[in-house]
């Protein structure tokens, strides 16, 4: 009985262990940072809410493997962007950019405050316009009495 | 009235996106081709069949060809393998085979068994290809234009039915072009 609780504890805290290549990819910890940023910013095609770096399916570890050869080829990080966006299209990145039609995702909060502010600021400009007609209230006031 | 022409066509709108977002028939597992309309990446590949020959992407050039990314663990390729043995049969296009991240051996047999559609399979057992063409779920059909150019992608099985409305049209507006 107590080793199946152990063995059932042992399962559920394995999950992390099924981690991947996880080892050092690159000697030179800077590489090795770099490597390891660039991972956690690229979507899995085949997995779409996972980053290449936590997911195990083979075209994950096909994309680590590509990104590890342009880094030890000595690709910039951007190069290494464009390498993936080229072939999957911006869908792959985490952090959309800020260019062309995903431009519209960033300023559309802005956008949508200032639309707002401006018809809040005209309807309150144009109530105070209003001439204030105090035998009208009074009419309605007798009528409802 | 006029007060309430402006927020009408703004919920027309809005119902229209949220209309398209909930479309039953979207796939958003679907993900367009960053190629499309632009040069198809090439490939240069041992052969299937014969590794010691070599099947590359300038054997098509010039002509519309079909680009089939497969592979024998893959089961929406062997649902499409029986209409690619039609397709084979019946249209002049040639369809070009990559087997993908696959093993050789129970390729060939597959071949053997089910017939074999391709003009020729090229061999892309580490996805060095796969990945230059943004393959991401076999089967992904590519049809190439005369000068080179994604003119279609589609992703999953192929069939008659997708075949004769996105397919055919295209090919007939690429054959119909001037040489």
């Amino acid at each position: 009985m107590k080793h199946r609780f152990f063995i059932a504890v042992a399962l559920l805290l394995s999950g992390s262990v099924w981690a991947i290549d996880t080892g050092r990819a690159f000697e030179d910890d800077e590489t090795q940072a770099r490597y390891e940023r660039i991972i956690s910013e690229v979507r899995c095609v085949q997995c779409q809410n996972q980053t290449i770096k936590d997911s195990n399916v083979q075209i994950a570890s096909d994309l680590r493997r590509e990104i590890r050869r342009l880094l030890a080829e000595g690709k910039s990080d951007g190069e290494v962007f464009d390498f993936l966006v080229a072939r999957y299209g911006e869908f792959v990145l985490y952090r959309p950019p800020m260019s062309g039609i995903s431009l519209l995702l960033w300023i559309a909060p802005g956008l949508f405050l200032a639309i707002g502010g401006l018809i809040a600021v005209r309807v309150v400009r144009k109530r105070m316009n209003m001439p204030i007609d105090i035998d009208a209230d009074s009419e309605a006031e007798q009528v409802t009495n | 009235m006029a007060k309430f022409i402006a927020p009408l066509i703004f919920f027309a709108l809005l119902l229209g996106v949220f209309l398209k977002g909930l479309d039953p028939e979207r796939d958003l597992k679907k993900l367009p081709s960053p190629f499309l309309g632009k040069e198809a990446p090439g490939f240069d590949l041992p052969r299937l069949k014969n590794p010691d020959e070599r099947v590359t992407s300038q054997d098509y050039a010039g002509d519309v060809a079909l680009v089939n990314f497969w592979a024998t663990w893959c089961v929406g390729c062997r649902q499409e393998h029986a209409f690619l043995m039609e397709l084979s049969r019946e249209t002049e296009v040639p369809i070009y085979g990559i087997d993908w991240r696959d093993q050789r051996e129970p390729a060939l047999k597959w071949l053997q068994q089910l017939g074999d559609p391709y003009v020729a399979s090229g061999f892309d057992v580490d996805s060095v290809t796969g990945i230059n063409w943004g393959v991401y779920g076999a089967p992904e059909t590519f049809l190439i234009g005369k000068e080179g150019r994604v003119l279609y992608k589609h992703l999953g099985p192929l069939n008659r039915s997708i075949w004769e409305s996105e397919f055919v049209p295209l090919i007939a507006a690429e054959e119909g072009k001037q040489e």
